[in-house]
């Protein structure tokens, strides 16, 4: 049993146009089994916060805190973080070129894990992982990301989910440029973990598209770098009718 | 389009030549202009039971074949004695013969003329190694016998202060097989001229090239396959990773496809990696067609950049930073090193370039 928790999180970003704060007192408690939704509207910095819990190097943490069972992970390096059990599945992931997707997967996971693992039985278990997301085996040889469409890139993700088993997974807007098909795939993937593992999940979205698939007990909308509502699945349904405009201007929650 | 290979020697290059226009002249300490002063190469040779080496004199041996820039014509002239290399008819052998070039110091200009001759019918594998450093232009002229099949693998290794100008001519006879590796690891300025003929149909030649380049070097490979046989074959890969504010490399490729060469087949590519900021890589692939049947022709060039974001999404996937370069490195350079046939090699060029690694201006990770 594991927590992950975001204490009054203040992040600001440095661009060309200068400093500019963009989560102003974010607080949020995930715990292990549990599948939280952060909904809002485009551009209210639920990305920041997926890339923040990341440790992506463009945000900087000016104030709060986020923990994982009480240890402190903005003090932690990237790596560091993946290796604690955080995971983020992105929304845009790069190409690297050069690194086949199986020499890429499997340095992941003798990362990961500590050790790496056996030849024979890492095959099977890849194989396994990949039949399972509808990937062609082909695949395995392509460089990471590399010409990969829309909905590669994304099974490519959840594949990474599938096989280093985090203990907290944020998902950035998994789905978007997914058509309905490879939404479903990709979803039973989610779902797949979810029932193996008593792994927390956040996912970020701005439609309900996503929470169709993957039920999520607490939603959370996300304005203007807060979070200014808590609830069940109802609030994903209101926001479906309604959109977000009783939300905008609303103050933070706590 | 012009003929490169028709390109004739025009003097002492200026710069304004298309051929030498990426090359920092200021950098060559006059090797491009002249070679006063200059002497002739120690060039150790560790025979091996198959080859026999001797000095001769240059006069006594034939004008060069093929295309010849001014500086190796030079250095051809000024060399009054050249190294002949000869791999007797019916020999059969992959143990190395190998030609050892140690720099001095860069103060005094070295000269080289070196003849390498698979005659027919003969296997052999020469192995050039360069290191130290040195100011050296060499010209390096290779006969590949009919039916011979040569390799010559030609690694700089040269200290970081040294500059060298080096052309590597290579004929090759009817179903002659030719395999060239140039490993460019070292040097301030390197600047390497492989180029090819065919003087009958039938020839093979497979020409790869693997270079690193740090913060402030210059490493150009300019390749010219010159194809007026029928029938003949070439495969060109290079590829080159770089590193560090001012490294910089250049690739010519250069396939020419005569009225007469009907049948050929050939493909060349280059691929580059920018490991960070500050460097560039220049690439050009030239491929001219004089005959409407040929068997196949194609070329590729890409640059890609190994950036921060990369190295985010590695990281975010438990991977230490080190490990990720050395990752992405590994994948890039794996399908070529491959295809280094002598192990011995493939292993000191992984663990050279695994140490330049080692030194690079990375940050510490993103944290």
């Amino acid at each position: 049993m594991s927590t992950l928790d975001i204490h009054d999180l203040h992040v600001q970003v440095e661009s060309d146009a200068g400093v500019r704060e963009i989560l102003r007192g974010v607080n949020l408690t995930i715990e292990s089994g549990q599948t939280h939704a952060i909904m809002g509207p485009n551009g209210s910095g639920k990305s920041t916060l997926a890339y923040t819990i990341a440790g992506h190097p463009k945000y900087t943490v000016t104030e709060g805190s986020i923990t994982l069972d009480g240890v402190d992970v903005v003090s932690m390096t990237v790596d560091e973080r993946a290796r604690a059990g955080l995971f983020l599945a992105m929304q845009y992931p790069v190409e690297v070129p050069g690194v086949s997707v199986s020499n890429f997967l499997r340095t992941s996971v003798t990362a990961i894990r500590g050790e790496a693992p056996k030849l024979r039985d890492w095959l099977k278990e890849l194989k396994a992982a990949m039949a399972a997301l509808s990937v062609d085996p082909k695949f395995a040889e392509r460089n990471v990301n590399e010409g990969f469409s829309g909905g590669e890139r994304k099974r490519h993700e959840i594949l990474q989910l599938d096989l280093l088993r985090p203990r907290f997974a944020v998902l950035d807007e998994t789905d978007s440029g997914l058509d309905v098909d490879a939404l479903k795939v990709v979803a039973e993937g989610v779902n797949r973990v979810r029932e193996a593992t008593d792994i927390g999940v956040l996912l970020i979205t701005h439609t309900t598209r996503l929470l169709r698939e993957i039920p999520a007990e607490f939603v959370h909308v996300f304005v203007d770098g807060r979070i200014v509502a808590d609830g069940g699945p109802e609030l994903a349904d209101e926001i479906e009718a309604s959109g977000y405009e009783r939300f905008l201007g609303a103050p933070a929650t706590s | 389009m012009t003929v490169i290979a028709d390109a004739p020697v025009a003097g002492a290059p200026t710069g304004r030549e298309e051929a030498w226009r990426f090359t920092p002249l200021a950098r060559l300490r006059g090797l491009h202009e002249s070679v006063e002063g200059a002497v002739g190469a120690q060039v150790a040779v560790v025979t091996s039971p198959v080859a026999a080496f001797a000095y001769v004199a240059t006069d006594s041996l034939p004008a060069a074949s093929g295309p010849i820039e001014w500086p190796a014509a030079l250095a051809r002239a000024a060399s009054t004695q050249s190294g002949v290399l000869t791999i007797p008819a019916g020999t059969d052998s992959a143990v190395p013969t190998a030609v050892t070039i140690t720099g001095g110091g860069v103060d005094s200009t070295v000269l080289t003329h070196l003849v390498i001759r698979a005659e027919r019918g003969s296997r052999g594998v020469v192995v050039i190694k360069n290191t130290g450093s040195i100011t050296l232009s060499a010209n390096i002229e290779i006969e590949v016998g009919d039916g011979a099949d040569l390799t010559v693998i030609s690694i700089q290794d040269w200290a970081g202060d040294s500059v060298h100008l080096g052309r590597q001519h290579a004929v090759l006879g009817r179903d002659a097989r030719f395999r060239s590796l140039v490993a460019t690891l070292g040097g301030d300025v390197v600047r390497i001229v492989p180029t090819v003929e065919y003087s009958a149909p039938g020839g093979d030649a497979e020409l790869l090239g693997v270079f690193f380049a740090e913060a402030g070097q210059h490493i150009e490979h300019r390749l010219l396959v010159d194809h007026s046989q029928p029938h003949c074959r070439s495969s060109v890969a290079y590829k080159g990773a770089l590193q560090g504010d001012g490294a910089h490399s250049v690739w010519i490729g250069d396939v020419v496809i005569r009225a007469e060469a009907v049948g050929t087949q050939t493909y060349e590519i280059n691929r580059n990696l920018l490991l960070t900021e500050g460097a560039r890589a220049d690439s050009v692939p030239n491929l001219e067609i004089e005959t409407g049947n040929v068997e196949s022709a194609g070329h590729a060039s890409t640059t890609g950049r190994f950036d921060d974001e990369q190295l985010f999404y590695l990281q975010a996937r438990g991977i230490d930073p080190d490990t990720a370069r050395r990752l992405v490195v590994r994948g890039f350079f794996a399908d070529l090193v491959a295809r280094i046939a002598d192990d011995e090699v493939a292993a000191h060029i992984i663990r050279s370039i695994e140490e330049k690694l080692g030194d690079a201006p990375f940050d510490e990770g993103t944290g």
